[in-house]
């Protein structure tokens, strides 16, 4: 047993650390940490960086254009980009559709959508959930029926996350209406121009606009967009989720709004001295420092049994990733709004063109629209009522 | 970054979980053991000596095994599940790790053989009713005199203390009540004139005294390492000890767990497996959230517990304690909700692993007490 990274490792920890804080702007990454809004241009420049150094989708098959690394380099290579609040790589691109289409699509498609997939000139989004089919995802009711050369998709999408700027669309789709729910589903790619699609933004609870309805109406899609077989759609799916969870917990994010939280409190007055001199402030930061240094090591010791695993297949292990990282994510966010205090209340002083402001408490402005932010992060990725439900079958077996 | 035992610590492992399921099947053998005068059998003892466990943190130069903080953390886990009531901790982990670190070759050789033959035992007399979890809180006193020291104090819940042949005693020899400096260790014989030990079961099934020191005299060769500095040896036996106690609450929550899982799946109610309500797997699941968040924080303190920093090993150790800590208030709790009125009777073997746990937090720094270390230190998560 050795927990430690060898020599190589911290090697290879410096060098993505010092890429990530000299070469990604730091314009965007003050963004990310200060939880405001990012731009498209944001995230496309961002990520064309990493794409220019090979690094944005080191997980993909080095043929596509990944790297060689072991599981032991991805873990630090994220963690270290959460880290320096670079914007994660965009997870429909890179941990959805690009890894569905390398694994299960044809050489054409992956000639013709995995280049512009990692350099993120193509958007995509993602069309899974519908109004009635939520954490019983295949309930969906989506049709595409088959006209020739093409499918004809008629039905509503929602909670498609950044929708608004997408060119393209992964969507599942009912093929065969006969068969019962997991059956009978389709894997399709579906252009945004199409005729037929109308995107309608949804104001969350933080205020703004980060998720969308998509509503397709007589959606002309070809043929050659169906990724794998007709009614297997289901299994990629099943695959494309099992990806999404990997990484889920998002330790490197909840270490950089503890460690802004560290900074802001020495700053933050409160009665005769800052909030770090409130000891009961302290102790329940600490307490969250704890539990996520627990949550750290789970996640290596997922990461270490990774490389004896079937990597196509979810490891329930991973569900206590989700449920504890979400927990700790919003446990961070409560803490940042706790510090800002009521200084947290005003709203869109930034969009008022009150940014000039060198207020000591300009950045307060983002931590309730953050915290609000956040409490997706149990919802989404399965919530973690049915990632409780994942872990009581299959591993306690009840 | 590997989590898998060598071929010798898995061998290690299946030879101590074998023996003490063996031992202790069940309650019947568990009140037996804890019904000798000394709260465990002698002869169990001796096996525990064939084993080799008690020679295994100890230098192969000293006749020992030369085990590490892994070999302490499969041992002290293996155990933990079995609720092995010998004093493996109190003299092998904290009287044994205490010589390890301070004695001189001379006390080594005059000690180790017996300890390791299981013909003696130690316990570590630090505790003060007055000190809570203050390391460095000793008013117990050691004045010079002509050729040694005499002792005079009171200390209190001394693990073991009945059983053991030999007592590591902390006291001031200079500096007041709550210096860091000052504190020396002696090595003081279970029968010294003066010394007297009211000892009494404890809530986990275990054994304890408080000890009285009226004018005990030592000799100068009595002291353990140097006069006055004993501190900082103090706090890395009980940082060994944080170590052996982490793992063993992770043994006794995986068992509790696997009871509890059994328990729903097997006890019906509304003629169903209670284990098929919702409400309750959810419970089942968080038990065993926290279980896997206690055992990596385990392994943490194991990886620590040796770090060359004091203050990086310190807040290390604080949170792994509070991690568990927390995690076997809810495993402990949880488990007992689980099964409802059988897991309040002692006829059922999972409450002693309730009352255990629940010792185990109040051992060596409760949750807040540890919480705050973590809190007033750098902390975990550094600032850049």
């Amino acid at each position: 047993m050795d927990l430690r990274f060898t020599p190589e490792e911290i090697a290879f920890r410096e060098e993505v650390r010092t890429f990530f804080r000299t070469e990604i702007p730091a314009e965007i990454r003050a963004k990310v940490s200060e939880g405001r809004k990012l731009a498209r241009e944001d995230y496309v420049t961002s990520q064309r960086i990493l794409n220019d150094k090979g690094w944005a989708v080191p997980h993909w098959p080095v043929e596509h254009g990944g790297q060689s690394w072991t599981a032991v380099e991805r873990y630090i290579f994220m963690e270290e980009l959460m880290q320096a609040a670079v914007p994660l790589p965009l997870q429909f691109n890179c941990f959805m559709v690009g890894p569905v289409i390398a694994t299960f699509g044809n050489d054409a498609q992956k000639q013709r959508f995995l280049p512009r997939i990692k350099s993120l000139e193509d958007w995509w989004c993602q069309g899974f959930s519908e109004p009635g089919a939520g954490s019983d995802l295949a309930s969906l009711k989506t049709r595409a029926v088959r006209e020739g050369d093409h499918y004809i998709v008629d039905g509503q999408k929602t909670w498609t996350t950044l929708g608004q700027y997408a060119d393209w669309m992964f969507c599942l789709a009912r093929t065969d209406p006969a068969a019962k729910k997991q059956a009978g589903i389709s894997f399709l790619l579906i252009d945004m121009k199409s005729p037929g699609i109308t995107v309608r933004p949804i104001i969350t609870i933080d205020g703004r606009h980060e998720v969308n309805e998509v509503f397709l109406d007589n959606v002309k899609v070809p043929v050659e967009n169906l990724v794998g077989e007709e009614n297997k759609g289901w299994d990629y799916a099943k695959f494309l989720l099992a990806n999404e969870r990997t990484g889920i917990a998002r330790i490197g994010m909840s270490k950089e709004r503890i460690a802004r939280i560290k900074r802001l409190a020495r700053t933050t007055p409160a009665g005769a001295g800052t909030m770090w001199d409130d000891l009961d402030f302290r102790s329940r930061l600490a307490s969250v420092e704890i539990e996520l240094k627990a949550l750290e090591i789970t996640q290596m010791r997922v990461v270490a049994a990774q490389a004896t695993r079937d990597p196509t297949k979810p490891d329930p292990a991973s569900s206590i990733l989700k449920i504890k990282g979400s927990e700790l994510q919003q446990a961070t966010t409560e803490l940042l709004l706790e510090l800002a205090g009521p200084n947290a209340l005003p709203a869109h002083r930034d969009d008022a063109g009150h940014n000039d402001m060198d207020s000591l408490f300009a950045w307060a402005d983002t931590a309730a629209p953050t915290y609000f932010n956040m409490r997706k992060v149990s919802i989404y990725g399965g919530s973690n009522e049915i990632q409780h439900n994942v872990i009581a079958k299959a591993i306690l077996g009840l | 970054m590997n989590f898998d035992l060598s071929d010798e610590q898995s061998l290690l492992q299946d030879t101590v979980r074998r023996w003490a399921g063996a031992t202790y099947p069940g309650l019947e053998q568990l009140a037996a053991a804890r019904g000798e005068p000394l709260g465990f059998s002698e002869a169990r003892w001796n096996e525990l000596a064939e084993l080799g466990l008690l020679a295994l943190p100890f230098a192969e130069a000293d006749g020992g095994f030369g085990g590490g903080p892994v070999e302490v953390l499969v041992v002290a886990e293996a155990l933990g599940r079995a609720l092995a009531p010998e004093p493996y901790f109190a003299s092998v982990v904290l009287g044994g790790g205490a010589l390890r670190l301070a004695a001189s070759q001379a006390q080594k050789d005059a000690l180790l053989p017996g300890l390791m033959d299981g013909s003696s035992r130690l316990a570590f007399a630090h505790s003060e009713a007055q000190a809570r979890y203050d390391l460095q809180d000793v008013a117990t006193t050691a004045r010079p005199v002509e050729g040694g020291f005499r002792l005079d104090g009171r200390k209190s819940v001394v693990l073991n203390a009945d059983a053991a042949t030999m007592l590591v005693v902390s006291a001031r020899t200079s500096g007041a009540r709550r210096d860091d400096d000052g504190i020396t260790l002696f090595l003081v014989p279970a029968d010294a004139a003066g010394l007297t030990r009211a000892a009494y079961p404890t809530h986990d099934g275990g054994r304890a005294a408080d000890v009285t020191l009226a004018d005990v005299f030592v000799p100068e060769d009595a002291v353990l390492g140097a006069v006055g500095e004993a501190l900082p040896v103090i706090e890395r036996v009980v940082e060994g000890g944080i170590v052996a106690l982490c793992a063993e609450a992770v043994g006794l929550m995986e068992a509790l767990h696997e009871l509890t899982v059994d328990y729903l799946k097997t006890r019906k109610q509304f003629g169903v497996a209670i284990g098929s309500f919702q409400a309750l797997q959810h419970k089942a699941v968080d038990m065993f959230v926290a279980l896997e968040q206690a055992r990596s924080m385990a392994l943490y303190a194991t990886m620590m517990v040796e770090a060359e920093d004091a203050e990086e090993r310190r807040v290390a150790l604080s949170a792994a304690k509070a991690q568990i800590n927390r995690s076997a208030r809810m495993v402990g709790q949880t488990a007992v909700q689980l099964h409802g009125g059988i897991g309040m009777t002692m006829e059922y073997i999972g409450a002693h692993h309730f009352r255990r746990l629940a010792t185990i937090e109040l051992t060596f720094g409760d949750t807040p007490f540890h919480t705050r270390r973590v809190a007033s230190e750098t902390g975990l998560v550094s600032v850049d």
